[in-house]
């Protein structure tokens, strides 16, 4: 485990074919379709690196036994020549600065004072020039569903050359700087994502985390990258969500006053997660799991009754009066204005019947409604009011795959995430049958923790692997690894969650035949050493 | 937060005098639960000067100042208390950060620094007399799957000691890894450790160790598991393992200590006398578990040794004759020890004193192995139900819990043989990563089951004080995961 090893392991890098990498283009939103190279140099690409610690495992590879040697004190990370980027685009230069950390950390302080590299006989690398190629390369606005990711980097002497069409593709192809230290193989990489849809779902309710918590896993979920942060903020249990508007919900429904998000906080969050290319969808979920709403928001919730008079406890959210649909609509206004993302999960799972069906006034609602006894049709009214009010406010939608299955009017760019185990194949026949686009989760809820090496079950799993047409396919955009709350804070969050959840990363980024479990081990283990860095 | 409650657990045995004036407050949790507790009907609360409180040697006490022991526990005991230092002279008021900390809490004057805001602790009159059901109450970490460094092992002999644990079992070395650094043969770390400069524990650090155990009442206990588990030994150790063989010819590959040859013995006679010597504790674990004989059978001059012997096709009795000669040696060098349990299955000749640990769960039959071991007039250590590092969702510790491990056929006699058990956390998937949130509460179930009586069993009550407890252990700095949803006013806060 040594540093020996840890060398060895990052010499087998990758490599240089000089007349190649001259001028790839790469354009906004590749498709896995396009840009696959011909199955032979595929193969060689797998040979080449399956030693090597690349996770997840790029598309193409290649590289070259030439090594070329780093020098922390000269080496830099710059803007390339022609790039659309310069030195006013914050959000590089900060990667530069974090990826030069990851590539020396610590350790170039203590070789510093050794003899100069230049003594030892392999050539040297100057510079990681990046290039964007779009005219505007996005550097102050938010990574959105079709940002592009590809990117093309190749390492030769002097000077390796990162090119991306957007920055969030340079971004990715900049994680593998971090695979540089003191040595590096020439070597090229042509890569883009399987899935534009790659989340980690992280819940704020059963427990609280702390800020550095959530921090500290989206930089992990960079080194793997994820690029959504699925933030189910609030449940039954607590609303640690300080709102500008209805400050009550928090100073009531948080557990304690301080295990809040402050408006700052979730700034915070949003930036971090800017900086590394990671969308943050916050989700609030409603008319159920609202348990810790109702503390700070009077006459929101429905009264369950026990016989003819109320039982004093609480049901779903009320979905026959007006006053709930006011309070809605101001509060997904500023939820809309809070979080930049295009979309916001809006829940929609598990409703419980039982109180609503307990209530005279509702039941008195569902005659006048024509409902019967069908308690999904007034689940269904319900949702169909908040999506109405969350698509006035021109926000995307995300929901829970009852909210499909009950048969909401849903709008054709809905994303329906679908994470029941049982059949979850047939769900994503009839989600993407129906037109709409699809998450999966229900193979990655990592908060079923078992003994032995789950990971191998989570990277097994073939989100196409279901009946339907080419074009049904298409509508998979991608999936979630779900780590729901009731066992887990932030005493055990990162050891649960990695390198778990890289599993999931490799098989929502990598090509579909990327499968083999032993080469897999090898490089997650490798992976996770350079994570513990 | 406002008015902390002093944790009685701290004060074991001590019994307050009558001094109070205001009526009981609400009493803290206690884990594990004391043989007995009681609060005497109109009892009050005590205020807690925080400044001025010390703890001290009473009148009559057979010790005094000068107990290192007993001085070093104070010492600890009041940081754990009142969550900062002592201050240390009359005129010092502390720890500034502290009392930082202090200030933004409660509205109260304070005895401590006048005029500022402070926490006022009190505690209620209380009378606890405790005593543990079980002497041995023990915790095994695994140092060879994967390396723990020194700091994981201290502070889980930290949590041991709030836990009431009192036996540190630690197996050092195993197959993938020999971390321990030998004087007498330097070369099994050398050549047997992950990283023989980084990933080893010099003699130092076992010394700190066994003293850091020592001061917080934990005796340690270590296991060179032989003959098999011992891949690690090898490549140190030439000439100790036994050459497996495909066909005619050696493969190059080993399997476990070669039985028959003397220099075996002359190596184990040497490696024990240091061990004996570095451990104090009368008793060191002699492993002896899942012995694989195919190694043996390929090899012919093993054959050939087990037709001399008369031994026939039966390996266990080649096992036996190793175990037999490594007791005796053990024994002769004035050492009890612990085996595991299929040293007493294969009918190994066993000296009257040893110990024999129950690890194999199928199903409920540890409880019958429970039984035969003290039919046989041996005694009995219990993990088989205590497996941590098997893990599954949800509230597992409920089923560690409720394990009864008297709940076996036999005489009062045979139940007096049942020394305790261990929390077993072996380390295949485990290290410095998620050792402790692994470990914590988890193995607070199985210290509670070995010290409190045997009537407490309430999960309920369980779970409520066990909860409270694991948001002592966070205030404390101990990285222990929930038992379930919900909150501690103080939360863990590194990541």
């Amino acid at each position: 485990m040594g540093r020996a090893m840890g060398l060895v392991g990052l010499l087998l890098g990758i490599v240089l074919v000089p007349a190649v990498l001259v001028s790839t283009g790469l354009h906004h939103g590749v498709r896995r379709t396009e840009a696959e190279p011909e199955p032979s140099s595929w193969e060689l690409a797998v040979d080449a690196v399956s030693e090597d610690s690349l996770w997840p495992l790029p598309q193409w590879v290649r590289t070259s036994s030439r090594q070329l040697q780093l020098a922390p004190s000269r080496f830099q990370l710059v803007h390339g020549a022609g790039s659309s980027a310069g030195p006013g685009c914050g959000l590089l230069q900060d990667a530069f600065r974090r990826y030069y950390e990851y590539m020396f950390g610590h350790s170039w302080r203590r070789v510093r004072g050794r003899k100069p590299l230049a003594a030892r006989g392999e050539p040297e690398l100057f510079q990681l020039q990046v290039v964007i190629e779009a005219e505007d390369p996005g550097c102050d606005t938010h990574p959105h569903p079709t940002s592009s990711e590809a990117y093309h980097l190749t390492v030769t002497e002097p000077v390796a050359i990162l090119k991306a069409y957007e920055v969030w593709g340079a971004l990715r192809g900049k994680i593998y700087a971090n695979f540089m230290t003191f040595l590096v193989n020439e070597s090229e990489i042509n890569d883009f994502p399987r899935f534009a849809h790659r989340g980690i779902l992280l819940d704020t309710a059963r427990h609280y985390l702390p800020l550095k918590s959530i921090l500290t896993n989206l930089d992990a979920m960079a080194f793997n990258k994820f690029n959504v942060l699925h933030w189910h903020i609030v449940d039954d249990q607590s609303f640690p969500y300080q709102s500008i508007y209805f400050p009550e919900l928090s100073d009531k429904g948080a557990y304690a006053s301080n295990l809040i998000y402050t408006p700052a906080d979730v700034r915070l969050v949003i930036e971090y997660a800017r900086l590394r290319g990671i969308r943050v969808i916050p989700e609030f979920d409603t008319p159920g799991h609202t348990q810790s709403w109702g503390k700070g928001q009077k006459d929101l919730l429905t009264p369950c009754y026990s016989g003819r008079q109320p039982a004093g406890t609480f049901g779903p959210v009320n979905p026959i009066w007006n006053t709930t649909y006011d309070f809605m609509a101001k509060f997904f206004k500023e939820i809309s204005s809070v979080f930049p993302d295009a979309y916001i999960h809006l829940g929609g799972d598990e409703v419980d019947f039982s109180c609503w069906k307990s209530n005279p006034e509702v039941k008195e609602f569902m005659k006048r409604q024509g409902f019967g006894t069908d308690y999904a049709q007034l689940e269904s009214y319900y949702v169909q009011n908040i999506l109405d009010i969350v698509s006035s406010y021109n926000k995307g939608q995300m929901v829970w795959q009852e909210v499909f299955d009950h048969k909401a009017q849903l709008k054709p760019d809905t994303v329906v995430q679908v994470w029941m185990a049982n059949n979850y194949a047939h769900e994503l026949s009839s989600v993407t049958g129906a037109g709409l686009t699809a998450v999966l989760s229900a193979p990655w809820y990592l908060d079923y923790i078992s003994y032995g090496q789950d990971w191998k079950k989570y990277y097994s799993v073939e989100p196409l692997n279901f009946l339907g047409s080419e074009k049904q396919k298409k509508l998979v955009i991608g999936g979630e690894a779900c780590l729901w709350g009731e066992f887990v804070d932030a005493t055990n969050l990162t050891p649960r969650l990695w390198p778990r959840a890289s599993a999931v990363g490799e098989r929502l980024w990598s090509s579909s035949n990327v499968t083999n479990l032993q080469d897999a081990y090898k490089r997650l283990v490798s992976h996770r050493c350079r994570m513990l860095r | 937060m406002g008015g902390g409650a002093l944790q009685p657990s701290l004060l074991g045995l001590l019994l307050l005098p009558r001094c109070c004036c205001t009526a009981a407050g609400p009493a803290g949790a206690v884990w594990p639960q004391p043989q007995a507790q009681r609060s005497p009907l109109g009892g009050g609360r005590c205020l807690v000067p925080a400044r001025r409180f010390r703890f001290a040697a009473a009148n009559g006490s057979a010790v005094g100042p000068g107990c290192a022991v007993l001085d070093a526990a104070f010492q600890r005991y009041w940081p754990l208390l009142f969550g900062c230092p002592r201050p240390t002279s009359p005129g010092d008021n502390g720890d500034p950060h502290c009392l930082l900390l202090i200030m933004a809490v409660c509205p109260m004057s304070c005895s401590w620094l006048p005029g500022v805001l402070c926490v006022q602790y009190y505690i209620n009159e209380t009378e606890i007399v405790d005593f543990p059901r079980f002497p041995h109450r023990g915790l095994l970490l695994d140092t060879s799957r994967h390396y723990l460094p020194l700091r994981a092992i201290l502070e889980t002999l930290d949590v041991m000691a709030y836990n009431k644990f009192n036996v540190f079992h630690w197996h050092i070395v195993d197959d993938p890894s020999f971390p321990y650094e030998s004087s007498t043969f330097p070369e099994l770390s050398k050549q047997g450790a992950f990283n023989a400069m980084t990933h080893v524990y010099t003699a130092s650090d076992v010394r700190t160790v066994i003293e850091h155990a020592r001061l917080r009442g934990i005796r340690v206990i270590p296991e060179f598991d032989t003959p098999g588990h011992t891949l690690s030994w090898g490549p140190g150790a030439p000439g100790l393992l036994t050459p497996c063989y495909l066909g005619a010819t050696p493969s190059g590959v080993y399997g476990p200590i070669n039985p028959i040859v003397n220099s075996t013995y002359q190596f184990v006679t040497s490696l024990f006398q240091e061990v004996s010597s570095v451990f104090p504790d009368f008793f060191l674990h002699l492993g002896g578990d899942e012995v694989d004989f195919t190694c043996w059978k390929s090899n012919p001059e093993i054959r050939a040794f087990m037709r001399e012997m008369g031994f026939g096709e039966d390996y266990k009795k080649l096992e036996s004759f190793y175990i037999q000669r490594l007791l005796n040696i053990v024994s002769s060098l004035g050492k009890g020890y612990i085996v595991w349990q299929e040293v007493f299955d294969n009918d190994v000749k066993l000296r009257p004193d040893t110990i024999i640990h129950v690890w194999k769960e199928n199903g409920m039959l540890y409880l019958n192995e429970m039984a035969n071991v003290t039919r046989a007039g041996y005694q009995a250590l219990l993990s088989a139900p205590w497996y941590l590092n098997r893990i599954s969702y949800g509230q597992d510790w409920i089923e560690a819990y409720k394990v009864e491990p008297l709940n076996f056929p036999g005489s009062p006699e045979q139940k007096a043989l049942v020394m305790g058990g261990e929390a077993c956390m072996w380390g295949e998937y485990v290290d410095v990563t998620n050792l402790t949130p692994r470990l914590w509460p988890r193995a607070g179930a199985v210290a509670e089951r070995l010290w409190s009586n045997e009537t407490v069993g309430n999960v309920e009550d369980a779970y409520a004080r066990l909860a409270e407890f694991r948001c002592t252990l966070l205030r404390r700095g101990v990285q222990a995961q929930p038992l379930f949803i919900g909150y501690c006013d103080q939360e863990f806060s590194g990541a």
